[in-house]
């Protein structure tokens, strides 16, 4: 009993460790991290079904070219990587505390991704015109269901954006405290990252 | 250390004067624990309506081609003729049980309650990390619940393709007659995946970053711990049932093809998709019940848990194994055998975690000095509930076996032996023994113990019952068992199980009662009546917006029952024990 009650003291007496630094990084950040997860995985059952389907039936796919128009979204595909370095340059510009060029930088990188956006747009409304839709097919349902999908998250970035913007530009952030530009920035370059997957798989293969 | 000064004194403040607007503070809340209580209130009237629909099944099921008595003139002729339930009106019954109990009653009963409720309470913390996003997850939750309510009402009726909803009967209206109510309910399940969604990386984010000193991951409460297992689960597999959903209400909206098969879409891709959710989210329904379930029975037993860290293990390895068992809902889909065999394989697995942890409950109970108050009389039923689904789930998963009782009573008992038998018992020990915390009240023990006698008995003649069924081929949602020449010799035990039901349905009002009486004249409970070692008893009851005046020091973990160091047999986590420890008068206690 009583060494039984010394060996408890020995655990029981251990001085109170410090607050644990958790994840060594702050709320929101940690937070948008988790959530990019949750992205991942509803990207995935997306690419996924397509993969399945498209091994499925190979023929039901045109070569590449054929439908789609490969040359313009190449160039909305470099578009958006520039609004990803434009987004890296604010977020720098942030950390250095350079009030101006954080508000131009964000007002570039809205821009360009409304520009995807309308690209985007106006290659569907091409598309239908031609008489390729949603119905016609595996290929109109996965390209509408996967390009569609990842045109509602770069609007919702651009929303996200904006309101960012619009404190930038009232000097909301400094170079201590600029989380909003951070965690805007990691939406906005995993969104890219997505692009660039779905443009290999859907137009280029 | 300024930032921890003021937010006492924040927390202060309100602790005397609270001068936020009624709609600030119980509606429009940003207070978990206001959002935890919202949840319970929401999610509890779910439960009873899901009960009230399987009540009209059992109705069918137990007395086919009779008039329902009383009730029966109620509804409009589309779902009941002649007091009579019709068959599509019972498909969207079936569905619909289904449906509500899983996505609107044990889910947010568990996760949404006391995720909400207990997380920062027991890690120390002030509120949740994104309080907005906590509110916003409520505000997202009851639409989605009012829309699924909806359904009923729209021409066509309700979904009616089961709770799982398998293409192609699903995802096109030619198929099944439903259009309208199949979309609602794909609808509705969009906004509660993304309502769950916001709610998960909440907790995550707290668990890892908000924990107070002292509070580290090997002293949490295993509450905590399987919460956060479970957010984890949610967080990835609510996102993979919103991108399924989403393909099936564009295959029933815009005609697309991805699960009808005319134009090269897969049926089976919607099985696979669906159960690699669903069967994480077996465990999102099971893992917080065996957390709670944990606490309570080392509070009952006034001893430590019996093998703490294995009971972290157990909890992770489920966590981790139940991401590869999900086709063991699919050997009778036409799916690869020897992908079968794969599943089998891993599924049988998780028994040994499952094993696990009953042994260790068991061996928190062996020798202690148990306390047979009402959460603990649910908590231990849990557990033996929780050992007859699970031992019926080997049963299942067994591919062998399963040919045989596929689609029958026996999985209609097995899923029920751990949805009612194991969460929602852990569900009622839960409430009871946290309701003094939310409500400052105690709830009746007297008609605690009437409601859990009686539910346990009847629970048991209602479910046990249809193991028997299943194993003579009773197919489960089936309309009426009279039709089939081979089924009718089991009518009687049909009868038989349908007044259990009635029975025990008629149970639950006394814990409906009990709940809202007690919630104006039970007992005044104090800040601690279990005597429990947790963060949250330290607190007065209700606790005041923002917890804790001082940010407490942990220096323990929750299971220090009946310890030799302290006169009483419990010793809060967050008690300094700086002096010698005091002699143990008359040894263990």
């Amino acid at each position: 009993m009583t060494h039984g009650a010394i060996a408890a003291s020995a655990g029981v007496m251990r001085p109170p460790v410090d607050r644990e630094a958790g994840a060594g990084v702050y709320n929101e950040k940690l937070g948008m991290w988790v959530f990019l997860g949750s992205e991942v995985m509803f990207f995935t059952a997306l690419i996924g079904s397509y993969i399945i389907l498209r091994v499925a039936h190979p023929e039901m796919w045109a070569p590449p070219g054929k439908v789609l128009n490969v040359p313009i979204t190449a160039v909305n595909t470099f578009l958006l990587i520039c609004s990803s370095v434009t987004m890296v340059k604010a977020f720098a510009s942030a950390q250095d505390g350079l009030q101006r060029p954080l508000c131009l930088w964000l007002l570039a990188t809205c821009i360009i991704g409304a520009t995807f956006v309308g690209v985007q747009a106006f290659e569907y409304h091409h598309l239908i015109e031609k008489g390729f839709v949603p119905s016609e097919g595996l290929y109109g349902s996965t390209f509408y269901t996967m390009t569609g999908f990842h045109g509602f998250h770069v609007s919702v970035g651009v929303i996200c954006l904006s309101f960012v913007t619009w404190k930038a530009f009232r000097g909301k952030y400094t170079s201590t405290d600029h989380r909003g530009v951070e965690v805007v920035g990691l939406y906005w370059h995993f969104v890219d990252l997505v692009w660039i997957i779905l443009f290999t798989i859907v137009y280029l293969i | 250390m300024t930032e921890m000064a003021t937010r006492g004194t924040i927390a202060e403040q309100h602790t005397h004067r609270d001068d936020r607007p009624f709609i600030r503070r119980y509606i429009f809340s940003t207070d978990h624990k206001i959002i935890g209580i919202q949840f319970l209130l929401m999610s509890l009237l779910f439960l009873l309506l899901g009960g009230m629909l399987a009540m009209l099944m059992r109705w069918q099921l137990g007395f086919p081609g009779r008039p329902l008595p009383i009730i029966g003139s109620l509804f409009p002729e589309a779902m009941v003729q002649n007091g009579i339930v019709l068959p599509e009106f019972y498909d969207s019954l079936v569905t619909m049980h289904g449906t509500f109990m899983v996505f609107f009653a044990i889910m947010p009963l568990l996760v949404g309650v006391f995720g909400n409720y207990l997380i920062p309470l027991k890690i120390g913390a002030p509120d949740m990390a994104f309080p907005r996003i906590n509110m916003a997850s409520f505000w997202l939750a009851v639409p989605a619940g009012v829309l699924m309510l909806a359904g009923f009402f729209v021409e066509g009726g309700h979904a009616a393709a089961g709770w799982t909803s398998y293409a192609p009967l699903s995802a096109n209206s030619e198929y099944s007659g439903v259009s309208t109510g199949q979309i609602i309910w794909c609808i509705s399940l969009i906004v509660l995946g993304l309502s769950s969604i916001l709610g998960s990386f909440n907790y995550i984010t707290t668990i890892i970053n908000m924990r107070a000193p002292g509070m580290i991951w090997f002293r949490m409460p295993l509450s905590i711990w399987s919460l956060f297992i479970t957010a984890i689960l949610v967080l990835l597999a609510m996102p993979v049932l919103s991108g399924a959903i989403i393909m099936l209400l564009f295959d029933q909206t815009i005609g697309t093809h991805f699960f009808l098969p005319p134009k090269g879409g897969q049926p089976l891709l919607w099985q696979h998709l669906f159960w690699f959710f669903g069967h994480p989210e077996v465990y999102i329904l099971i893992l917080p019940a065996m957390g709670m379930a944990s606490d309570i029975i080392a509070n009952g037993s006034r001893k430590p848990i019996f093998g703490y860290v294995s009971m972290v293990l157990a909890l992770l390895g489920i966590g981790v194994l139940g991401w590869g068992v999900w086709g063991h809902h699919m050997f009778m889909s036409g799916m690869n055998p020897t992908l079968g065999t794969g599943f089998m394989i891993s599924t049988l697995l998780i028994s040994v975690p499952s094993a696990i942890k009953v042994f260790n409950w068991m061996g928190t109970m062996w020798r202690g000095n148990i306390q047979f108050h009402v959460p603990m009389l649910h908590a231990v039923s849990f557990v033996a509930m929780f050992v007859i689904g699970g031992l019926s789930g080997v049963f299942m998963a067994a591919s062998p076996v399963d040919i045989y009782i596929h689609d029958t009573y026996f999985i209609v008992a097995h899923l029920h032996y751990v949805l009612f038998g194991g969460s929602l018992f852990a569900i009622f020990a839960s409430i009871t023994y946290w309701y003094p915390k939310m409500f400052g009240r105690l709830m009746s023990p007297r008609w605690g113990k009437v409601h859990f006698w009686l539910t346990f008995v009847f629970y048991n003649l209602v479910f046990f019952p249809m193991h028997q069924l299943g194993l003579h081929g009773h197919m489960r949602r089936l309309y009426d068992p009279t039709q089939y020449e081979f089924l009718k010799p089991l009518q009687p035990l049909n009868t038989f199980i349908s007044i259990s039901a009635f029975l025990l349905f008629a149970s639950q009002l006394i814990f409906a009662v009990n709940f809202i009486a007690s919630w104006f004249t039970g007992a005044k409970a104090g800040p601690n009546p279990w005597h429990d070692n947790g963060l949250e008893w330290t607190l007065p009851s209700p606790p005041p917006h923002g917890n804790f005046a001082v940010t407490p020091t942990v220096y323990r973990g929750p299971y220090e029952y009946s310890s030799p160091l302290v006169e009483e047999d419990w010793l809060p986590q967050d008690r300094r024990l700086d002096r010698s420890p005091a002699p143990a008068p008359g040894g263990h206690r």
